[in-house]
């Protein structure tokens, strides 16, 4: 019993980013309760672009920086920066496509009353109507900032919050599509009760290494796994559990069945914010928790890891064969992802640190793009998402069809795209650590993976158009914006990566 | 002269070319033709102007540039030529103003005055009441595996109907990319580079074969990237394989001069395991028996420039491939593993040729014929002699020539008739004698005929290859005579006996225009001077060939007096 409670030293400068997100969010709500309801959406469009891009601009200031702060709970330090800096742009790309307005004919991908009962009259009435919500925004920044701290939390009790402060978020916003709302919702119940099982599992992973550590610090935890004699039965245990947890937010197999149905259900920006940030963010806390929490004790999780990438990989690639929607593929695909990426963990390198960094940020890039284009193709009932609706798109529209191509060829990691860069950075990274049959089992999957990306292409470009297909919307500035800021990343992450090869390089060192 | 950076520009030119050509405006056509055979004429008198400022006698990689790429991962831009990538680089820019010449109305067949009249002359036959041989147009049609919308056209298409029109000046602005990248695999010497241009290459090419193609072209496009990427991949592990061996003695590096003493510190298993990575996909682009059956399905339905690149030019990077990487990197596994490939050879050599006496359709049987010709140009290469080793590169050159000569005169055929089928055609030679000489010319090139450039090299070969595998060139021996019979037999059915044409033409086919001669015209006058003449290619070639056989640590055997058995003395006609 500590007999007396010091208080903590809060230094909030280096949680800059943090503070500045959150606070954003809370704008928000403010902006919700007594804005009149003309200025909301421009206002709360405003709150959330400049509060990102002052954390954009906070996460730089702080580069370098290596500590930790507020009682060694949050670390901030290359990798937590780093993967701050990147969230904060991709969350503005999907501030912007969910600000989108003029591609559904009645504004917006975002239903406006998500109470109503979908068939009912009331909600045949509201997807024609005008109105909007704005709520939106604030829960993603609420979201953003969960994600934000997700990476950097040092502390395993704060890495539950964050976790929840990010999840809770995603849970309603998968909820909140505009078109098929029946389906949307099935989303958000399962993306809750899954999500809601795996963070019980990470709790218990948590109580169960207290129950080991004595601590929930990530540092105690290393302490007690140098010193011998402690009971290995809990520290396996907690691992696995803690494991279950994370693995499920980034989508590995076994862990990733709600994926194909929360990608396809949710509106489409959310997706892509799904897609993006929730991986950047649960694979910097993945790689936190190993590589500083259990650094030590790499022999007792590389053999689980090694089995979870090697299944993500395949289970991934070769059921994303099978799909027929274009978001449900999107998803498969990122589970494989998900696998190479693991390719680049189980290194345990600083090689291999930086590279799935560097990975993060590629894939985040072109995966925001590529949801940003789904949601231009349209017929009358919303997003053609059939891949059979495709047929024919590159005749009647060169230039989108020619963008989404060029991000699945970025996706299969061909050459000049950043996808290659990435994947060249994870499996370098992985021979140099000892993972060579993971490497070979990565390239086999690239090629299957690239098998489905080349048969949308083929339906685009090599198919004549169905008659009753469906049309192009012309994007406002928004995603227009959002869609040209992915491009051009996976073009020059492609040709010329070297400045944030250094950039992840430099930041690839944990603070502990 | 020699500093300028000539590799480079040969590369950027094509590529601004092509930015130029996609930057006009629809409906320039014929401005975007224009410009696309510019550029490459350009291309074309930059490489001679750099094949003159070329010295054979100087060092093994000329007009040589480093420029650090991707510091993190030891990558360069670096390029340089040794005389096996000057003479495949001057065949790339002789190939493509040809291909583009000859594919002038291959985007957009409506703009073609020939394939009109052909049109005009159909719907006046059908009109009388002829229309009788719509089942011999069936070519292909199995259903494509890809998704639930076969792209196949139905069987009974109306006779008349054109093929659908495409964008012209995408058509020629790939072509142009694809010019860039083919130049860059030849030119790199940074093992990380020459993998993105072999990557990278793929992509304009699966768009030529998937948007400009035949029936079966998604069908055909997929197949063949699917294969190449999947070779493609495995190299890639392989390359890292590379580079991390290269980093565990010192600073990692993709740099070709500086991996080439790696192997000694490879243990055999390591060496094996990376010469199979960079082995397999370089099979599966030369391609090599078993690792063919993409082949005759894209070279079949590629509209016919593709075709000519593809096995022209894109094919070859398979057996460069194995003469720049697979020998000098890992000159252990390659003597370990020669003689299997040597048998790989020997079998692709004869089931190439015996697969191509039996087709009928001759787009395949070319692509078959070629199957058999990648065999002896790997045998040349595995045969580890210097003779086989020249033989090899020179092979791969008069093989671009040839070949590409006997697809063009093919598609003209083709165009004209709308069918790929021998059957359809009989008696050619007596309404179209320009389009017959050049079918014989070309076909005699391809089955070697004495006096024509494939012969010098088709005997060099098999005398280098006797000295060390006597067996295994006694069997190739056989493939000429083969050639003789499934070339000749080829050219006797369409183009000897009675009179008979698809019935959309009736009785009359018009020979080949003026664009169409100027198009094969090169190529056959080429195949004519190296076959009296080739030593400008063999003095340039022999000395990189000799460079190389030091990198393997290989001598000639002492000479064997090769007894001359195989020189196509059977090619009477």
């Amino acid at each position: 019993m500590p007999s007396d409670i010091t208080s903590p030293d809060l230094a909030y400068a280096p949680i800059a980013p943090l503070l500045i997100v959150f606070a954003a969010a809370l704008v928000g709500v403010l902006v919700e309760a007594f804005a009149p309801r003309a200025a909301r959406r421009g206002l709360q469009i405003a709150v959330s672009v400049v509060g990102l891009l002052g954390a954009l601009v906070a996460t730089v200031l702080l580069a370098g920086t290596q500590e930790l702060v507020f009682n060694d709970a949050i670390a901030v330090d290359g990798p937590a920066l780093f993967l701050q800096g990147t969230l904060a742009v991709l969350g503005i790309a999907s501030v912007l496509l969910i600000s989108e307005r003029s591609i559904d004919s009645s504004g917006g991908a975002v239903v406006a009353r998500a109470a109503v009962l979908p068939g009912s009259r009331e909600d045949t009435a509201l997807a024609e109507a005008t109105e909007v919500q704005t709520e939106v925004y604030p829960l993603a920044l609420f979201s953003l900032g969960g994600m934000m701290l997700f990476p950097a939390s040092n502390n395993l009790l704060l890495m539950f919050v964050a976790l929840e402060v990010l999840s809770l978020p995603l849970y309603l916003m998968a909820g909140l599509a505009r078109r098929r709302r029946l389906l949307s919702q099935e989303a958000a119940v399962k993306y809750f009760l899954l999500g809601a099982f795996s963070s019980a599992f990470f709790l218990y992973g948590v109580a169960l290494l207290f129950g080991y550590a004595g601590s929930v610090e990530l540092g105690d935890v290393v302490t007690a796994t140098t010193t011998a004699g402690s009971n290995e039965g809990l520290l396996l245990l907690g691992v696995a559990m803690l494991a279950v947890g994370l693995l499920f937010k980034v989508g590995a197999v076994p862990f990733q069945a709600w994926t194909p149905d929360v990608y396809q259900g949710s509106p489409t920006p959310v997706t892509a914010l799904m897609a993006a940030c929730t991986k950047i963010s649960a694979f910097g806390a993945l790689l936190r928790v190993f590589y500083v929490g259990f650094g030590r004790t790499e022999w007792d999780w590389r053999p689980m890891l090694w089995a979870v990438a090697i299944l993500t990989m395949v289970v991934g690639g070769v059921l994303a064969v099978t799909q027929t929607d274009v978001k449900r593929m999107l998803a498969y695909s990122s589970v494989a992802h998900t696998g190479f990426l693991l390719v680049g963990v189980v290194a345990i390198s600083p090689q291999g640190l930086s590279g799935t960094l560097f990975y993060l940020l590629a894939y985040g890039f072109t995966t925001i793009a590529a949801f940003a284009v789904v949601t231009l193709v349209r017929d009358s009932a919303g997003e053609a998402t059939h891949l059979a609706q495709w047929t024919g798109l590159g005749k009647k529209s060169p230039l989108v069809a020619g963008t989404f191509a060029f991000l699945l060829l970025a996706l299969a990691g061909i050459p000049l795209t950043s996808g290659f860069m990435a994947k060249f950075a994870v499996f370098t990274a992985g021979v140099e650590g000892g993972a060579t049959p993971l490497v070979i089992v990565g390239v086999v999957t690239s090629a299957i993976t690239a098998f489905f990306y080349a048969r949308v292409i083929v339906l685009m470009f090599f198919s004549e158009p169905a008659v009753d297909g469906p049309t192009v919307a012309v994007p406002s500035a928004y995603t227009a914006g959002a869609i040209a800021l992915g491009l051009a990343a996976t073009v020059v992450l492609g040709v010329l990566p070297q400045p944030v090869l250094d950039l992840a390089g430099d930041a690839s060192r944990f603070v502990s | 002269m020699t500093d300028l950076p000539w590799l480079t520009i040969l590369g950027i030119v094509p590529l601004v070319g092509a930015l130029v050509v996609a930057a006009l405006p629809n409906g320039r056509d014929a401005l975007a033709k224009q410009v696309a055979l510019l550029v490459s004429l350009v291309v074309l008198g930059l490489t001679i102007a750099m094949c003159a400022a070329f010295d054979p006698d100087g060092d093994r990689f000329q007009f040589t540039q480093a420029y650090d790429w991707i510091p993190a991962f030891g990558v360069q831009y670096a390029v340089g030529a040794d005389g096996i990538a000057l003479v495949l680089i001057a065949l790339i820019a002789v190939l493509v103003p040809v291909v583009v010449l000859a594919s002038w109305y291959d985007a957009d067949p409506q703009a073609d005055p020939l394939r009109r009249e052909v049109s005009a002359g159909a719907a006046a036959a059908a009109a009388a009441g002829a229309g009788s041989s719509a089942s011999s147009r069936r070519v292909g049609g199995g259903a494509t595996a890809v998704l639930e919308a076969p792209p196949v056209p139905p069987a009974e298409q109306p006779v008349d109907e054109l093929p659908p029109r495409r964008s012209v000046k995408t058509f020629f602005a790939l072509l142009l990319v694809l010019e860039t990248m083919m130049i860059g695999v030849f030119a790199a010497t940074d093992v990380f580079l020459f993998y993105v241009f072999f990557e990278a290459m793929l992509i304009p090419m699966y768009f030529i074969i998937g948007s400009y193609g035949g029936p079966r072209r998604s069908y055909a496009a997929m197949k063949f990237l699917l294969y190449s990427l999947f070779g493609g991949l495995l190299m890639l592990a392989a390359v890292i394989g590379l580079f991390v061996v290269s980093a565990s003695q010192g600073e990692g590096t993709f740099a070709f001069e500086q991996l080439l003493g790696l192997h000694e510190s490879m243990s055999t298993t390591v060496e094996i395991a990376l010469f199979s990575g960079f082995f397999i996909a370089f099979a599966i682009k030369a391609p090599l028996f078993p690792f063919h059956t993409w082949l005759p399905d894209a070279g079949a339905e590629a509209p016919v420039g593709g075709a000519v690149l593809l096995v022209g030019v894109l094919d070859k990077v398979g057996t460069f491939g194995f003469l720049r990487y697979c020998l000098p990197l890992f000159p252990e596994a390659s003597r370990i593993l020669g003689p299997y490939v040597i048998a790989l050879c020997v079998i692709g050599i004869l089931y190439g040729a015996l697969l191509a006496m039996g087709q009928k359709d001759l787009k395949r049987l070319v692509s078959y014929t070629s199957v058999a010709h990648f065999g002896f140009i790997a045998m040349g290469v595995f045969a580890f002699t210097t003779q086989g080793q020249t033989g090899a590169v020179l092979y791969m050159v008069n093989h671009g020539l040839s070949t590409g000569a006997l697809f063009l005169v093919v598609g003209f055929l083709v165009v004209r008739g709308r069918s790929r089928l021998i059957p359809d055609y009989s008696g050619v030679a007596g309404v179209a004698p320009i389009l017959a000489g050049t079918f014989l010319v070309a076909g005699l090139s391809s089955l070697a005929l004495p006096g024509l450039s494939t012969f010098v090299s088709e005997f060099l070969v098999l005398l280098g290859t006797y000295s060390r595998y006597p067996v295994a060139a006694v069997l190739g021996a056989i493939g000429v005579i083969l050639a003789a019979l499934y070339v000749l037999l080829m050219y006797q059915r369409t183009m000897q006996g009675p009179l008979r044409l698809p019935a959309l033409l009736g009785e009359r086919m018009r020979d080949l225009h003026l664009r169409e001669v100027l198009a094969v015209a090169p190529l056959i006058a080429l195949m004519l001077v190296l076959g009296v003449y080739p030593k400008p290619l063999t003095d340039v070639i022999n000395p990189a060939v000799e460079a190389t056989m030091q990198d393997i640590g290989q001598t000639d055997p002492a000479p064997t007096q090769g007894d001359g058995v195989v020189a196509g003395a059977e090619n009477e006609d």
